[in-house]
């Protein structure tokens, strides 16, 4: 079970800053463990999207190249307090986590 | 390529070239700042860690640490509510800024670590062996211990340092880290002082803190424990204590024991008055 | 991008995925985690993962209004921040390519409604590397790119 997001949405003005902490190992496959030398499968999130009130701004797709613990930032304009973002990912295991936050 | 991004690339390789030049003059020599080269280099190593400070990916560490806090588990499926970190049981607030210290029913001087070993052995019913069998993280395996760190940890940002010296066993334990920093052993001869006694010392671009320095102990100190962005973890001090002893060619330490403990105690007490500010991010 | 949508429409049609679905036979992550546009992603070259995104390299114009911000140094290679801004009109779409990555194509970012064409992420960088950026804009591709020095992590604590 994938740990939770960490979503901070701040409010300057109607614009927001959107920023999302992602729990992750995204390995990337190319690695191998230093123990045994056996090569490290690939495991990171290849897609997420943004919901703004239940209707889709984002669909992202993602490579083995983003970090570990992944952090993106995003705005949006015209926001106010008492609106909801909700934000998914899905892994190449087809593993899926969904966490929101209501903007203050 | 169009002309402006190579322009930018062109610009970018000579300022590198030239930084990487300075850098590596810098290891060698240990000499200051000065050359604009090297400022730069250093400007664009600051701009770096600002642009990481923004977010920090402890705060999910941090998370899971103060739910496996409030769980009920282990044999006696007990959650930590009645911990006593040392102010109270169940006060997290501040509580990390105030150690190691003397804990009277464990009868020892704990850092934070132990101290959260003791509640686990002693209101969970975890064994202290299976608490000592792993308890620092990687790819394949996530760490209890560092999450409830995570966790305790961040709720004494703002908090001043200020373990207790009262007793005269923490000032023992604060003698014994002083002793044990400058403990010349190992096939290397190292001591910590070997790297962390003189001032802008680095190796490559890592700045070494000179540990005798009050300011630059209380640097240290107050972004400790940290998120470790070269692998991806969170990190606590005995990790930060047995990483140095693994550079220094000594063996591993045993977990949790009085050599970490003291050397902890030694830099806690070191930076007292100094503000907690972390976890941070660090290299 | 046009590529990606006819990639996923390829994948298969909403009707027969409604069938599977209501059979039990296919779980909802398990199409999503499908529709991942692989052979832009898996591309070991940047030609190639354009061609996956349907953006080929040639008609890209380079643009002072698409901004990549990132230091040009970065002290480890295992985290590099990265903010992209478009002031292009009309922008759909960024990607972002670290051109000596063994896979460049880092990530791709479809942009509606509110949200303005903008986008800061950590990226891993195998070694000092051009960083090309991409922006769909009116069905043109405009691009930036910058070096980014890696530093070793150095044997340091």
């Amino acid at each position: 079970m994938a740990d939770p997001m960490k979503i901070r949405a701040r409010l300057a003005g109607d614009v927001a800053d959107l920023r999302v902490l992602m729990a992750h190992p995204m390995e990337t496959g190319q690695r191998k463990d230093a123990r045994s030398g056996q090569p490290i499968p690939p495991h990171f999130i290849q897609k997420f999207s943004i919901a703004l009130n239940g209707t889709h701004v984002l669909e992202a797709q993602t490579g083995m190249a983003v970090s570990r613990n992944p952090v993106f930032g995003f705005k949006l304009a015209g926001i106010k307090a008492g609106d909801k973002f909700t934000i998914t990912w899905t892994d190449n295991h087809g593993e899926t986590r969904s966490d929101e936050t209501v903007v203050a | 390529m169009k002309p402006s991004s190579r322009k930018t690339g062109r610009r970018a390789q000579k300022l590198l070239r030239a930084g990487a030049a300075v850098a590596a003059a810098l290891a060698v020599a240990g000499a200051g700042a000065g050359q604009p080269t090297a400022a730069e280099t250093q400007a664009e190593i600051e701009r770096y860690r600002a642009m990481l400070a923004e977010d920090n990916p402890a705060e999910l560490y941090a998370a899971r640490g103060e739910e496996l806090w409030n769980t009920p588990r282990g044999p006696k499926q007990a959650a930590l509510a009645g911990c006593d970190l040392g102010l109270g049981p169940g006060v997290v607030a501040g509580a990390y800024a105030q150690t190691p210290r003397w804990f009277a029913d464990a009868g020892r001087v704990m850092d934070i670590e132990a101290r959260l070993a003791w509640c686990m052995e002693t209101l969970q019913g975890f064994s202290a062996a299976d608490i000592a069998a792993r308890p620092f993280g990687s790819e394949d395996h996530k760490s209890d211990m560092e999450a409830l760190v995570a966790y305790v940890v961040t709720a004494s940002r703002g908090y001043p340092i200020a373990p207790s010296q009262k007793l005269p066993q923490e000032r023992a334990a604060y003698a014994l880290g002083k002793s044990l920093f400058a403990l010349r052993a190992g096939p290397y001869d190292f001591s910590c002082q070997t790297c962390h006694s003189q001032d802008g010392k680095r190796i490559r671009l890592q700045e070494l803190p000179n540990l005798t320095r009050r300011e630059d102990v209380r640097r240290a100190y107050t972004g400790w424990p940290a998120y470790r962005v070269s692998q991806g973890e969170f990190r606590t001090m005995q990790w930060r204590i047995n990483d140095c002893f693994r550079q220094q060619r000594f063996p591993q330490p045993k977990y949790l024991s009085e050599t970490v403990n003291a050397l902890i105690t030694y830099l806690a007490v070191e930076a007292t008055g100094a503000t907690y500010n972390g976890p941070a991010m660090k290299r | 991008m046009d590529e990606l949508r006819r990639h996923i429409l390829k994948s298969g049609g909403g009707a027969a995925l409604a069938l599977l679905l209501g059979a039990g036979l296919l779980r909802p992550t398990r199409v999503l985690a499908a529709n991942w546009n692989a052979p832009a992603f898996e591309s070991k070259d940047v030609a190639g993962a354009l061609r996956g995104l349907g953006a080929g390299a040639a008609q890209a114009q380079a643009s002072a209004d698409l901004k990549l911000d990132a230091p040009e140094i970065a002290e480890n290679g295992a985290v590099v921040p990265l903010e992209i801004v478009s002031k292009i009109p009309n922008t759909s779409a960024i990607a972002v390519l670290i051109e000596k990555n063994p896979q460049p194509l880092a990530g791709h970012f479809e942009f509606s409604g509110p949200l303005l064409p903008q986008v800061s992420l950590r990226v891993k960088m195998a070694e000092t590397s051009m960083v090309r950026v991409l922006a769909l804009a009116g069905g043109k591709y405009y691009s930036s790119s910058k070096e980014i020095k890696v530093t070793a992590g150095g044997c340091g604590g």
